[in-house]
């Protein structure tokens, strides 16, 4: 066969909702592309975005996606507020469970790989390089490559929608109901190929950072000046470096048992699917942190920022980061105390894991007081991250709670569970995303963000979130299991009713949102960011202009102390003047390419072949896609240089503006 | 359906209504692990909400003091308050982890009740091997008396939850798990598996009713008259997938039947059996029985 399992009844046509939504979907993004091509938008978006090696654009395209899939998933959570809403006292509901168990799966899969990861990588390729004093990543181009293989991943889940299916297993396709015997469908095999695409992009992306951050800091850049967000990030890389390659053997075993009838995890001949478990979190439990550092970073940022101080206890919160690092290694049996495992192995691991919150609990009280003794601005990334250290202190009280045994062993795998963790990984990774983006806004795109449209996106959202996960930690006192797809106790109901209206108003805030990106980009020269210095910023990405030059810095920062940035600036406002103007010299910069985009066009053709079995559609990809390898190798310039006039007319204008500003606040009080 | 208003009652799941001693103590160590947290967590909230007010920028009382960024007795003793709550909380867990083991002995004067649990797509088979009968569906336990469990699964991983009673344990195909409960007032309850196990899933839950003992034995003695037997020939029709299945006994039970899963002597349950549209490899359902 030409197409492998691939026919005609692959189009779930008897399904409305899917079409429906496939069908919005295409038609948005048909829209799109005829904008595109109507206004004559390809070249520049070939040269400047697609093909693009700049860690600040592939910052941006990572973010994008990210936030592209947080509405994604934020729909399928609607669905399944509702469905729960809907379905009860002998109601069926709307979803029947072969699709109600897809959009739960798809929501835990797409708000973890493809919302929440991108949306922090994103934010760690943009800012770490610039807070660093540097012009890029170590490897450009395998950053480039990473983004696409990522968004390849991203563009086969969203493919399962209307060829085939997605995985029913929940977001972590637990063995056995993950082996071709129960789960003979294309879905999981969706999953397998989606996430080990992505992860390879994840995985080059956690080289790559480590790399910038150990190799190629600014001159006088020592560890200890680094930003608290480089230090974040570079624990979250390192997680990364090594939590990784144990999700992608796994997903690997996983796979060998579908396709080649191997029996790693199955029921049969020896297969021990307890080891998929412990294998899976042993990934997942540091996945956590791996995507909480990164916001621990931000709000490390924000807080000090509009305190107007220093943040308190510096090498406290690295020892707190570092230890936080090590120990999220030892705590993975945390997610399964039920199975059995003996006193003596769920005490250490119930031990381990509230020991880990020791390291929060620090981050907390160091945040504490670096507001005391502030001056404290209330803009909208500032209040994510209040709302943040309220939320963040209950979640973690919580997850001390499942962290004792004989307590989980009546909350495991409940809405109280459900609660707990989106109350961190809302409350923690996706407040400190919203804080990074409108922090770091108006250094990506040369204009702030409107701040009365934040406000009003705020507000709702966080009163939609105290509802939402308040009315799922009763009801999961109440005894209600996970992943219902109809709910037969009447006393749950009222509080998935309550839940429903939270995700109402988080609606609200989500609409808000967009708006406010719309009215910012309509209003964008009353917002204009001309100093680069909007917040009055404390660390170095503060010094350029906004938006950045390509190569970031007109001469390399000279690093003395902490604060590099704080403390020129305060010289400048002492001495009423800039420093002296720097000698400027010529510039290597990394060429564009579009290895990468090519490169994830194969990985995403070898994906789709592998899952519905067209092995020569494979081999093909597979072909192309080493062949773009070998010529990217091949490539003869590698760099090429900016000219002294072009560094000394960007840095020229550049300084021409802070000199108007120095003369703007010359008299107030400092 | 019927399992709603059987159950029509004042919260039938609810792990802070307990109807046992294991689900007592399991509340108990909840509450007291929640107050300890308390005791730092609202502290630590008041504070926040304190500095955020306080300190604002239009605050003019408030001191602005931008050197303070160190101080050695702050850092003690923002590492020192963590660090003695989990010492704390780390005996808590130590000791209810020993204390409230699955696989620990309730120590009583009666002697136990030995229940075999066998989850399957997607019901529940309960074997009474002292009564020589079993039920799908459906748990009756006699009050007072300790219940161990022996849990395993045909197909995929479950959990088997009956909230009130405590303790929740996995069963999984080829293993055995055990668990320990006790019952210590008349109750009808909810029980479920709290582990996603496939489309049938939200029908997998039972009543769990405890009994008067000699309501337990009548209730015994009475199935032991009706019904079928269940043999490997009735257990390779039940692992068949079916969802929404309506609560029966079984007359006798072939003995070692139980053994014979967890050894895998009886083969895993076959899995789903018909496709969609046409296609076996896409999305493929199971009959509803």
């Amino acid at each position: 066969m030409m197409l492998g399992k691939l026919d005609w009844s692959a189009i779930p046509i008897d399904q409305p909702i899917p079409l429906i939504a496939a069908a919005v979907v295409m038609i948005g993004m048909l829209g799109v592309l005829g904008w595109v091509t109507k206004r004559g938008y390809w070249p520049y978006l070939w040269r400047e975005w697609i093909t693009s090696v700049d860690h600040k654009r592939i910052g941006v395209l990572y973010t994008m996606l990210g936030i592209l899939m947080l509405v994604r998933g934020f729909i399928d959570a609607i669905m399944m507020r509702t469905q729960q809403s809907l379905a009860t006292g002998g109601s069926p509901g709307y979803l029947p469970p072969e699709h109600y168990d897809q959009i739960f799966s798809a929501h835990g899969t797409i708000m973890i790989f493809f919302g929440a990861m991108p949306f922090v990588i994103g934010l760690m390729n943009f800012v770490v390089p610039l807070q660093l004093g540097v012009r890029d990543v170590a490897f450009p181009t395998l950053n480039s490559v990473s983004f696409w293989l990522t968004a390849s991943g991203a563009l086969l889940v969203n493919v399962s929608l209307v060829i085939g299916e997605f995985a029913r297993t929940g977001w972590l396709p637990y063995a056995p109901l993950s082996e071709t015997t129960y789960s003979p469908g294309v879905g999981v095999d969706y999953y397998l190929w989606a996430i080990q695409i992505s992860g390879v992009g994840t995985l080059m992306s956690g080289i790559n950072l480590v790399t910038t951050i150990l190799k190629i800091r600014a001159p006088g850049m020592s560890y200890f000046r680094m930003p608290m967000f480089c230090w974040t990030a570079l624990g979250s890389n390192m997680l990364i470096v090594a939590a990784f390659p144990i999700l992608t053997a796994t997903l690997a075993m996983l796979t060998l048992d579908r396709y080649g009838g191997f029996h790693f995890f199955t029921n049969e001949a020896g297969g021990n699917m307890m080891m998929f478990v412990n294998l899976i979190w042993a990934w997942g439990h540091p996945e956590v942190y791996i995507l909480i550092l990164p916001a621990f970073g931000i709000f490390s940022e924000v807080i000090s920022t509009f305190s107007g101080k220093p943040l308190f206890g510096y090498r406290s919160m690295v020892a707190a980061t570092l230890f936080i690092v090590v120990v999220s290694f030892f705590v993975w049996l945390h997610h399964f105390f039920t199975m059995g495992a003996g006193a003596d192995v769920n005490a250490f691991f119930g031990i381990a894991t509230s020991i880990i919150a020791v390291g929060t609990g620090v981050k907390i009280y160091n945040w504490l007081f670096t507001m005391y003794g502030g001056r404290i601005r209330y803009p909208t990334p500032m209040l994510w991250s209040m709302a943040f250290l309220v939320m963040f202190v209950i979640g973690g009280m919580t997850g001390v709670l499942l962290a004792v045994p004989p307590a989980d062993f009546m909350l495991h795998n409940s809405m109280f569970l459900v609660a707990h963790f989106h109350n961190v990984i809302v409350g923690g990774v996706v407040f400190g995303a919203f804080a990074g983006y409108t922090f770091w806004f108006p250094k990506a795109f040369g204009f702030q963000l409107d701040e009365r449209w934040g406000k009003i996106a705020f507000w709702p959202s966080i009163g939609g979130f105290v509802l939402t996960f308040g009315a799922l930690y009763v009801v999961g006192l109440e005894g209600m299991t996970r992943r219902l797809q109809h709910v037969e106790v009447q006393e749950w109901v009222p509080w998935l009713h309550v839940a429903l209206l939270g995700v109402g108003f988080m609606m609200i805030g989500v609409a808000a949102q967009i708006v406010q990106l719309v009215v910012s980009i309509r209003d964008r020269e009353r917002l204009r960011d001309v100093t680069g210095d909007p917040w009055d910023g404390r660390s170095l990405e503060w010094s350029t202009a906004s938006p950045p030059p390509f190569f970031n810095f007109a001469v390399q920062p000279d690093v003395h102390g902490e604060e590099v940035y704080w403390g020129i600036k305060q010289r400048a406002i002492d001495e009423q003047r800039l420093g002296p103007e720097p000698e400027y010299a010529p510039i290597e910069m990394p060429r564009n390419t579009p290895t990468g985009f090519i490169t994830a066009f194969f990985a995403t053709l070898i994906g789709f072949a592998l899952i519905w079995h067209i092995w020569w559609l494979a081999a093909l990809g597979f072909v192309g896609a080493y062949a773009t390898f070998v010529a990217f190798a091949w490539r003869e310039e590698e760099d090429y240089e900016v000219s002294v006039d072009e560094v000394a007319s960007f840095d020229r204008a550049r300084r021409a503006a802070r000199a108007a500003w120095l003369a703007e606040r010359d008299g107030q009080p400092t | 359906m019927a399992l709603a208003g059987l159950l029509a009652g004042c919260a039938p799941a609810s792990v802070l209504a307990p109807e046992g001693a294991i689900a007592a103590a399991n509340r108990t160590i909840l509450l007291n692990s929640l107050t300890i947290m308390l005791a730092i967590v609202i502290p630590t909230i008041v504070a926040i909400l304190g500095f955020a007010w306080w300190f604002r920028a239009g605050n003019t009382r408030a001191q602005f003091r931008p050197e303070f960024v160190y101080s050695g007795r702050i850092e003690m003793i923002v590492w020192s308050i963590p660090i003695l709550v989990i010492l704390f909380l780390g005996g808590v867990i130590w000791v209810g982890s020993h204390d409230l083991d699955p696989e620990r002995p309730i120590p009583s004067r009666a002697r136990p009740l030995e229940v075999q649990v066998v989850s399957l797509d997607w019901k529940w088979l309960f074997i009474y091997p002292g009564q020589g009968m079993a039920s799908v569906n459906n748990l009756v336990l006699p009050v007072g008396v300790p219940v161990r469990f022996r849990l395993t699964s045909a197909s995929v991983m479950n959990s088997f939850f009956v909230p009130k009673l405590g303790s929740q344990i996995y069963a999984m195909n080829g293993m055995e798990t055990h668990l320990n409960l006790i019952a210590d007032r008349a109750a009808r309850m909810y029980g479920q598996s709290a582990h996603f196990s496939g489309d049938g899933f939200s029908d997998m839950n039972f009543v769990a009713a405890a009994v008067p003992a000699a309501q337990f034995n009548a209730w015994a003695a009475q199935a032991r008259q009706h019904g079928t037997a269940l043999d490997a020939r009735g257990y390779a029709w039940l692992a068949r997938q079916s969802q929404g299945v309506r609560p029966y006994t079984y007359r006798a039970v072939q003995p070692g039947l139980f053994d014979a899963i967890v050894t895998q002597r009886l083969g895993p349950a076959p899995g789903p059996q018909q496709g969609r549209g046409g296609n076996p490899h896409v999305s493929p359902g199971t009959p509803e029985t």
